[in-house]
């Protein structure tokens, strides 16, 4: 089953860059990084710029609505996410939790849609 | 498959046979299928497929040797049928290959008991607390849904919504039926041993006269674990401390309605049968000498039990140890209760007191504050505080045991207060 981890956290709780936290956070990044692809389980993975680049939109009555920011005003936004090709939850919630954002953010595991035509 | 020249069986026996089939081997039935279909949904359906296919089938041809086995291959093929369709569904072709292989397999009573796996899909942590309690229920007890509803104080369409509801996530969600591996065992094996717990305190509180008696269903359920998970401590612990408060049961309601606390109870209505098997395990458990904190509570359970009475500075040194595996208010709430029942009401007070943020609306902190008042000489603190007490209480035993210390605060004192008697 293919899994996506969201990965959602609050920057004023992430380590600042060039601290010891900052390093040990990147390493921690590379690590689960590797063992992802070591096990062959990774599909794809990406983090996002800051939560101050976003822009949303909607259609209202077939007009574009663009705004500033992101879709809900919350402390946790979405930083970044993996997705990963595993047996059950318990495998996918295992490398969730080699995610160190997980330590100060929380991480989000969600089946993907399965599109097979089940007919 | 079947017996040679049975005779012809009536209509009725045959829907006993079927009947009693159903409730012994339910759960059995359902682990099996479930295990290999990874849809809790689907087992049940084919099993009930099966089950309707059995009433003419039997009644033709009379009973099959093995009436449980007959049903799990009749139902692995309707099973079958159903997934054909949906070979294309890459699990689906997964479960439909593993139950063609085991289709080979001959119809004896020798099914497989995967019912650990079920249970550990029942309790897995992604779902609600109140879900696992209930999904467990109704699928490794055979409880129906207006049963659990009663239980729950739920109502019957709630509560099937809520089954239904992690039935389908775990189909969707890819909960796996199956026991965890080494590095997620110890937190997996509590989220199922506490549920189980919870199972046994609703039954607890409600009392042995409810249709189903929650108590005997968590006792059988930690004893099933018990057989199929042998020699595991924590699960030793959690069937002691199981045991050994059930064995007070008959005695935790004085005849005038009130609730009493272990030490003011007529020993005489103890369960000697359960105290010896409880202590019985617990020893079994200790000697593997891997502590944790369902073998603590187990031991305090057994302490309010000591001759001639509670052993407090012990109970006060296990809840200590407690606290150092689940550092919560309420186990610290307990631990100050034990303090002061060994002597120190002063520090005991104390300690309580440094919880009021985290407890206010907790009725037991109200309760063991009004008691601790009273023994440290504060008398009108301790009547506005079991008013309180009282006014929150959630049983009507509790309220009126609460009530006696409020009329006894100009008497002498015997205990201050009831404490982890199962609610």
């Amino acid at each position: 089953m293919q899994y996506m981890l969201l990965i959602y956290n609050d920057p004023a709780l992430e380590p600042a860059y060039g601290t010891p936290e900052f390093e040990q956070m990147m390493s921690g990044y590379f690590a689960a990084n590797e063992q992802m692809k070591a096990d062959g389980v990774l599909r794809s993975g990406e983090g996002l710029q800051g939560v101050e680049t976003a822009t949303s939109l909607r259609l209202k009555a077939g007009k574009v609505e663009t705004m500033d920011g992101p879709f809900a005003e919350t402390r946790e936004h979405l930083g970044g996410y993996y997705v990963i090709d595993v047996a059950d939850l318990d495998a996918a919630l295992r490398y969730a939790a080699l995610i160190p954002s997980a330590a100060f953010g929380t991480i989000e595991v969600r089946p993907l849609m399965d599109y097979n035509p089940a007919s | 498959m079947t017996n040679p020249a049975p005779g012809p069986t009536s209509a009725i026996a045959i829907a006993c046979e079927l009947d009693r089939v159903m409730r012994a081997d339910r759960g059995r039935l359902i682990s099996a299928l479930a295990a290999g279909l990874r849809d809790l949904s689907l087992a049940e359906e084919v099993l009930q497929e099966a089950a309707v296919s059995a009433l003419t089938h039997w009644g033709r041809s009379g009973l099959p040797v093995s009436p449980a086995g007959w049903l799990l291959q009749v139902a692995r093929r309707k099973a079958i049928d159903r997934l054909r369709g949906a070979a294309r569904d890459t699990r689906k072709a997964q479960a439909l290959t593993l139950l063609r292989a085991q289709d080979d397999a001959p119809d004896s009573d020798d099914i497989p008991d995967q019912r650990l796996r079920l249970i550990f899909a029942c309790c897995h942590p992604a779902l609600e607390p109140k879900s696992r309690i209930a999904l467990t229920l109704r699928t490794v007890c055979g409880l129906t849904t207006p049963e659990i509803a009663r239980a729950f104080l739920d109502t019957e369409t709630t509560m099937g919504q809520r089954i239904s509801r992690a039935k389908a996530k775990i189909a969707a969600a890819g909960i796996p039926f199956a026991v965890p591996e080494a590095d997620q065992w110890p937190a997996r094996l509590k989220t199922v041993l506490t549920t189980i717990y919870l199972i046994f305190t609703t039954g607890y509180v409600a009392g042995p006269e409810e249709p189903r008696d929650l108590c005997r269903e968590a006792e059988y359920l930690m004893r099933l674990i018990d057989r199929l998970h042998p020699e595991d401590a924590e699960v030793e612990g959690a069937l002691a401390m199981m045991l050994l408060t059930a064995a007070r049961r008959a005695a935790r309601i004085a005849p005038d309605g009130a609730s009493l606390p272990p030490a003011d109870q007529d020993r005489h209505l103890w369960d000697v049968v359960r105290i010896s098997e409880g202590r019985a395990v617990l020893a079994r458990a200790v000697a593997r000498r891997q502590p944790g904190p369902f073998q603590i509570k187990a031991a305090i359970a057994d302490c309010q039990m000591a001759d001639p009475a509670p052993d407090w500075p012990q109970i006060a040194a296990l809840y200590a140890a407690l606290y150092r595996h689940e550092p919560t208010s309420v186990v610290a709430l307990n631990a100050a209760v034990a303090m002061a029942e060994a002597g120190d009401p002063a520090r005991g007070l104390a300690m309580v007191e440094s919880l009021a943020t985290d407890l206010a609306d907790y009725q037991p902190w109200h309760a063991a504050r009004a008691a601790l008042l009273a023994a440290t000489d504060a008398r009108d603190e301790a009547a506005i505080a079991y008013g309180t007490a009282i006014a929150l209480a959630p049983t009507s035993a509790e309220a009126q045991f609460l009530q006696h210390r409020l009329h006894a605060l100009n008497a002498p004192q015997s205990g201050y207060c009831r404490i982890d008697d199962g609610d």
